[in-house]
C-alpha cells in the first residue's frame, strides 16, 4: 500500500486516496473531438514516471497530482492540482 | 531404531497424535515431541501417498503436515515444526486411509506414470470423458487436510503500527540490528516467528544463546523503553509491500488452542516502517537422490536443532551427506549426544579440513532405503565404488538458500553467488536491507553435477511430489522457462511455496538445459511467506460485519411492518411487506396493484441528492448533464442523464430548480459516491472557474414517494396544499414537519416525492401511511417498484444503462443537447457508436414469465441477438413484460423471438415491442 504525502494533510495510506487518471488523459470541453478521443484511447503509458491525478477522497477531498514511477511505485512528488497543469 | 529424548524427563504436557497419547516438554514443537516419542512416520504425501516423516525444524518443513485441533478450531495443513505443544493438543495425520501405516492410497505410487508432470494439462486437452473418469479418483486420492466444517468460535483482529525500523528475524543478526537501531534512538518493531528472539540462530557461539531450554536473555533489548521497542514473537512477516508497508501474522495461541477469555487467537499487523532490516536467515537445501523423501532423511541443521534445542536425537546410526563444512558440526553434536556417526559422505573431492576417520570424499548418496517404518540404509558412490551403509538417520546438507522472499516481494533485485550456489539480495527498490545469512553469509558449497540413476524416485518438490524425472519430462516436452516448468509440474506451488525445492529444481533445469543457473531464471516471490488462515485475513470483518449496514432514517417505520429486507449496496431496503402467509411475489403484486388502483408509499430516501448552488450552478449542471438545463424555470424539474467521457450513460435522475441559483440534482442510489466524485472532478478539475458549490445530501433528507390515482387527493388532504403539476414542486407541512414535494413519477401513476429532514421524517411516513391505508392502499417495497417501472419502461442504471449503452441505444437520443458542451459529447462522435446493429432498448411481451438475464435468439440454437435486462409480470393484466437490449432493436418491432436461459432451463416465446407497456402517453400522471 502506497504512502502518499498529501500536500494538505501529510502522509496518509493509499486506502484514503482514489486514483483518477494520468494528466495526459484529461479531456477538456474545448478539445476537438478527435483530440478528446485520442486522449481517452491512445495514451502514452510510459514505463517509469508519469503524472497522475488522484483525489484524497477519504481525507481532505482535494485533487492532487502524483509523479509516480509505475514500475517501482516510487513517488517523486505530490502537489495540489492546478488547472495550469493542463496547458 | 528411531528418535528418542536424551536425558531428562519426558515432560508433562499431554498430547495425542492419531489417537495415541504422548507426553511433551514445555517448549517442544510438535515435531520435536513426535521424534522424542519415536514417531517417525507422520504423513502421507500429496499425490503418491509416500510415507513421510519430519525433514526440517522450521517453517520450511515440506512433509510433516498435520491437522491440529478439534471442531471449529480445527486447523489443517499445519507444519508439525511450526506448532508448539500445549496440554491437550490433538493432532491427526492427513491424506491416509485407513491409517498412516497401512495406507491404501499408496497404490497411487503405482500410477506415477499417469500422474507425472503435465497430467492435468494433458487431461484437459484430451476428450472431456477422460477428466470425468480421473476426477473422482484424483479428488479422493490426492490432497491435503480437510477444511473444518464447523464455525470458527474464535476472534481474530487487525492492528496497525508505525516504526522507524522493522527488523524481521530474531536471530543474532536481527537482534544486533535491533540493538543498533535502538542505540541510534529509532523506534523498532522486532518480529520473530518462534516463541522468543534468538532461538533460531545458527550462530552457536553467542553467549546470549546458551541455556537453550530457558528463554534466552535478550538483555540489550530488555533495557529498551516500551515505547521504542515492540517485540512480536510467534509472528511471521508474511508480506512486504510498497513504501515500507508490511503485514505480520501473530499467533497469540497455537493452532487449535483455546484462547484466554476475551482474547483473539491471531492478529494481523499492518506496519509502516521508515526502513526494514531483513534478518530472515537461510534455509538448508536437501540433496537429490532416490528415496530422499523417506522418513529418517533430514536436513543436517534440523538434526542439530532437535538435539541442541529439544534434547531429542532423531536417530541412532547416522549417515551425514554434505557438500559443505557446516554439516561437520552436526557430526560433533550427534556424537556428543550419544549417537553414532556411521559415515560422513562429502561430495567434494578434497573434503573438509574438519574431516575425520569417518569422512569419505568424492562421496555421493545414490539412494536411501527403507519404507513406512523409516530409513534402514544408504547406498553411496564413494570414488569409483558403490558402498552401502546401515543407518536410521540421514542428515543431508545441500547448501543454504538465503531467505530473500521479502526482499524480492519489495521489488529488490537478486544476484547469483557462485560460491554458495544461491541467489542473494541485490539492489533494493525500497529502504530494505538484508543482513546475516539472508544476505548470503552462509557456508560455501561445492557445485557438483550428479548423475541420478533413479530420477523417478528422486524428489525435488517433496510437498507436491515433483521428481527430477518430472523436471526432465517438462524439458523434453519443450518447457524451457522456469515459469512454465512451475505451472506444468506444479513445482513450488504447494503450501510451502517451494522453500526447500526451488533451488534443486533450478539446478536440475540448468543441468538439463546446459545453461548457467542464473540463466534458468527464478519464479516470482509472492506473499504470504507462510500460509495465513482466512480468519486472520478477515479479522473482525466476518459474519454480519463483512460490510457496514446502512440503515434508512425510516428504518423503525418499516421494521414494525416486518418487511423482507433487501441489501442494495450497503443499504438495506424493504423488498416487500408480506401479510401473514403471503409469499414475496404475492405481496409485491398486491402492493403494485394498490399503486395502480388506489395509492401506495415507498421509501426513496437512498436516492443520491446534491444541492448545487451559486451563480454558475446551471453552468456546472450543463457540463455534467447531457440534457437541457438552462431553460428550466424556477419551481420546475426535469428528467436528466449524465454520460461518461466515452459517451456511455453514467447515471440518470432528475434536476430541480428550487430557486434562481439553487438546484437539486438527484441520481441513482448505487451511483451516489461515483456521482459525488464525478461532480467534483468536473467542477474542480475541468471547470474550476465556475462559482458554484456542490453538497451531497443523500442522507440529509428522507424521501417518501406517494403514488397512485388517489395520490394527489391524499397529498392535499395530508399536507393541506394544492398538489403541484407533474414535474412541478411545492413546499408544505405534514404532521408538523416541513416538507419539499417534487411531483415526479417513477411508477407511471400520478406521484409525489415528499422530502423531510431525515431525523424528522417518521411522523411524515406515519401520516402518509395512515392516509393510503384509509383508501385501501399500502406501503410498497422494491419488488413492486420494479414491476411498476418495468411496465412503464424506465431504465435502471446497472441493468439497462450497463456501461455499454449510449443515449441512442436507450432511446434517449432526442433529449441530448445538440450544441454539445457536456461530458461525453466528444466521445459520442465515435463512428462505432452510430452503427445500426448496436444493442438497442426494446420491450418484450409474452404469455408466460420471461426469464431475466435470458439470451434472445430467433429460434433454439440460433445466434444471440441480445438479452433480457429486466422482466416482470403485468400488474393488472395477465402475461409478462420485459425490457431488453436487442441488436438493431428499433427495426425488429413485431418480431417473435425466444428468450432462453439454458443454464436455468427457462425459456419463453416473446414478441418485440416498444419499451413501454403502461400509459404510453403519460395521461395518468397529468392532471
Amino acid at each position: 500500500m502506497l504512502l502518499i504525502d498529501c500536500p494538505h494533510c501529510g502522509e496518509h495510506a493509499q486506502i484514503e486516496f482514489v486514483y483518477e487518471r494520468t494528466l495526459d488523459s484529461i479531456v477538456t470541453f474545448d478539445m476537438p473531438d478527435e483530440v478528446a478521443v485520442a486522449r481517452l484511447y491512445a495514451r502514452a503509458n510510459p514505463i517509469g514516471f508519469d503524472d497522475e491525478l488522484w483525489r484524497h477522497a477519504y481525507g481532505c477531498r482535494q485533487w492532487i497530482v502524483l509523479r509516480r514511477n509505475r514500475r517501482s511505485h516510487a513517488i517523486a512528488s505530490v502537489v495540489a492540482y492546478d488547472p495550469a497543469m493542463l496547458a | 531404531m528411531s528418535g528418542r529424548r536424551i536425558g531428562g524427563a519426558a515432560g508433562t504436557l499431554r498430547f495425542s497424535f492419531d489417537g495415541r497419547a504422548m507426553l511433551a516438554r514445555e517448549g517442544d514443537t510438535l515435531a520435536a515431541a513426535l521424534l522424542a516419542n519415536g514417531v517417525m512416520l507422520v504423513a502421507r504425501s500429496f499425490k503418491y501417498h509416500r510415507p513421510r516423516g519430519i525433514m526440517a525444524a522450521g517453517v520450511e518443513e515440506p512433509n510433516a503436515l498435520v491437522t491440529v485441533g478439534e471442531g471449529g478450531r480445527t486447523e489443517p495443513n499445519t507444519r508439525a515444526t511450526d506448532v508448539y505443544v500445549y496440554d491437550g493438543l490433538v493432532a491427526r495425520s492427513q491424506n491416509a486411509w485407513p491409517s498412516l501405516a497401512i495406507d491404501l492410497g499408496a497404490v497411487n505410487g503405482l500410477f506415477a506414470r499417469f500422474l507425472g508432470a503435465g497430467f492435468y494439462y494433458k487431461t484437459f486437452f484430451g476428450p472431456p470423458s477422460r477428466w470425468m473418469l480421473y476426477e473422482r479418483f484424483i479428488r479422493r486420492a490426492a490432497g491435503l487436510g480437510k477444511a473444518p466444517t464447523l464455525p470458527d468460535p474464535d476472534r481474530y483482529e487487525h492492528r496497525s503500527a508505525f516504526c522507524d525500523v522493522l527488523v524481521v528475524g530474531g536471530g543474532a543478526a536481527g537482534v544486533a540490528a535491533a540493538r543498533a537501531a535502538l542505540a541510534a534512538g529509532e523506534r523498532v518493531v522486532l518480529v520473530e516467528q518462534e516463541r522468543a528472539p534468538h532461538l533460531c540462530s545458527r550462530e552457536g557461539g553467542d553467549s546470549e544463546l546458551h541455556g537453550h531450554h530457558s528463554l534466552p536473555r535478550t538483555s540489550a533489548l530488555a533495557e529498551a523503553r516500551a515505547d521504542d521497542l515492540r517485540v512480536l514473537t510467534r509472528t511471521t512477516a508474511s508480506g512486504l509491500w510498497d513504501h515500507g508497508f508490511a503485514t505480520l501474522a501473530e499467533r497469540l495461541v497455537e493452532p487449535g488452542q483455546p484462547p484466554a477469555p476475551g482474547q483473539p487467537v491471531q492478529r494481523l499487523w499492518h506496519v509502516r516502517a521508515r526502513r526494514i532490516v531483513l534478518a530472515t536467515g537461510a534455509i538448508e537445501r536437501p540433496l537429490t537422490f532416490a528415496g530422499n523423501d523417506l522418513s529418517g532423511v533430514m536436513l543436517s541443521q534440523a538434526v542439530r536443532t532437535y538435539v541442541e534445542r529439544f534434547d531429542v536425537l532423531p536417530g541412532q546410526r547416522v549417515v551425514i551427506a554434505t557438500n559443505n563444512d557446516d554439516a561437520y558440526q552436526t557430526a560433533d553434536v550427534i556424537r556428543a549426544a550419544g549417537g553414532e556417526v556411521v559415515a560422513i559422505l562429502d561430495s567434494r573431492a578434497d573434503g573438509s579440513a574438519n574431516g575425520d576417520a569417518s569422512t569419505s570424499t568424492d562421496a555421493h548418496v545414490v539412494a536411501a532405503h527403507g519404507g513406512a517404518p523409516g530409513l534402514t540404509g544408504v547406498t553411496a558412490r564413494v570414488g569409483g565404488e558403490t558402498r552401502r551403509f546401515a543407518a536410521d538417520l540421514l542428515a543431508m546438507s545441500g547448501g543454504f538458500t538465503p531467505v530473500v522472499h521479502l526482499h524480492s516481494q519489495a521489488g529488490g533485485a537478486l544476484e547469483w553467488r557462485e560460491d554458495i550456489q544461491a541467489f542473494v539480495p541485490g539492489v533494493s527498490q525500497q529502504a530494505v536491507t538484508s543482513v546475516g545469512a539472508a544476505a548470503g553469509e552462509v557456508p560455501p558449497i561445492a557445485s557438483t553435477t550428479v548423475d541420478l540413476p533413479d530420477p523417478k524416485h528422486s524428489f525435488v518438490d517433496f510437498q507436491n511430489d515433483v521428481t527430477a524425472a518430472d523436471v526432465d519430462l517438462a524439458w523434453t516436452e519443450g518447457y524451457r522457462s522456469v515459469e512454465h516448468l512451475k505451472r506444468y509440474t506444479t513445482l513450488g506451488m504447494a503450501t510451502d511455496q517451494g522453500k526447500t525445492s526451488n533451488m534443486a529444481a533450478l539446478v536440475r533445469l540448468a543441468q538439463t538445459g546446459g545453461v548457467p543457473i542464473p540463466q534458468a531464471g527464478l519464479t516470482t516471490y509472492r506473499p504470504p511467506y507462510t500460509p495465513l488462515t482466512l480468519g486472520a485475513l478477515a479479522g473482525a470483518d466476518g459474519g454480519g460485519h463483512a460490510a457496514p449496514a446502512r440503515r434508512l432514517a425510516l428504518w423503525g417505520c418499516h421494521d414494525r411492518l416486518v418487511p423482507i429486507w433487501q441489501p442494495l449496496g450497503l443499504w438495506h431496503r424493504p423488498r416487500a411487506y408480506p401479510l401473514a402467509g403471503e409469499t414475496l411475489h404475492a405481496a409485491a403484486m398486491r402492493e403494485a396493484r394498490a399503486v395502480r388502483t388506489t395509492a401506495g408509499i415507498v421509501d426513496v430516501s437512498t436516492l443520491a441528492k446534491f444541492a448545487v448552488k451559486g451563480p454558475d450552478a446551471a453552468a456546472l449542471l450543463e457540463l455534467v448533464c447531457a440534457t437541457g438545463i438552462a431553460k428550466l424555470a424556477v419551481g420546475r424539474g426535469r428528467y436528466t442523464f449524465m454520460l461518461r467521457e466515452d459517451g456511455m450513460v453514467l447515471d440518470d435522475g432528475t434536476v430541480w430548480r428550487l430557486g434562481e441559483a439553487d438546484y437539486l440534482l438527484t441520481s441513482s442510489t448505487g451511483g451516489a459516491e461515483r456521482m459525488e466524485a464525478h461532480l467534483s472532478y468536473v467542477h474542480r478539475v475541468l471547470a474550476p472557474h465556475l462559482r458554484v458549490s456542490v453538497v451531497m445530501q443523500q442522507e440529509h433528507f428522507a424521501g417518501i414517494a406517494l403514488a397512485g390515482p388517489q395520490a394527489a387527493r391524499l397529498l392535499g388532504q395530508v399536507a393541506g396544499i394544492a398538489p403541484p403539476a407533474h414535474m412541478g414542486l411545492a413546499r408544505g407541512v405534514i404532521a408538523g414537519v416541513a416538507v419539499l414535494v417534487l411531483a415526479a413519477s417513477y411508477s407511471g401513476e400520478r406521484a409525489f416525492e415528499v422530502y423531510a429532514a431525515a431525523h424528522d421524517a417518521g411522523p411524515v411516513w406515519d401520516a402518509l401511511e395512515a392516509a393510503v391505508r384509509e383508501v385501501g392502499g399500502c406501503p410498497y417495497g422494491l419488488e413492486a417498484l420494479e414491476f411498476l417501472r418495468i411496465e412503464k419502461g424506465h431504465i435502471v442504471v446497472g441493468a439497462e444503462a450497463d456501461g455499454r449503452t449510449t443515449p441512442g441505444d436507450l432511446g434517449l437520443g432526442r433529449m441530448l443537447r445538440k450544441a454539445g458542451g457536456f461530458v461525453g459529447a466528444q466521445g459520442l462522435t465515435r463512428p462505432a457508436l452510430q452503427a445500426e446493429d448496436r444493442l438497442q432498448l426494446v420491450g418484450l411481451v409474452s404469455d408466460s414469465p420471461i426469464p431475466e438475464g435470458a439470451i434472445l435468439v430467433a429460434g433454439d440454437g440460433g445466434a444471440a441477438l441480445g438479452h433480457v435486462t429486466s422482466a416482470g409480470p403485468r400488474v393488472l393484466e395477465s402475461g409478462a413484460v420485459a425490457i431488453a437490449l436487442l441488436a438493431g432493436g428499433g427495426t425488429r418491432l413485431g418480431e417473435t423471438l425466444v428468450a432462453t436461459s439454458p443454464t436455468r432451463g427457462l425459456r419463453a416465446k416473446v414478441t418485440v415491442t416498444a419499451p413501454m407497456f403502461h400509459d404510453p402517453d403519460g395521461a395518468r400522471y397529468r392532471d
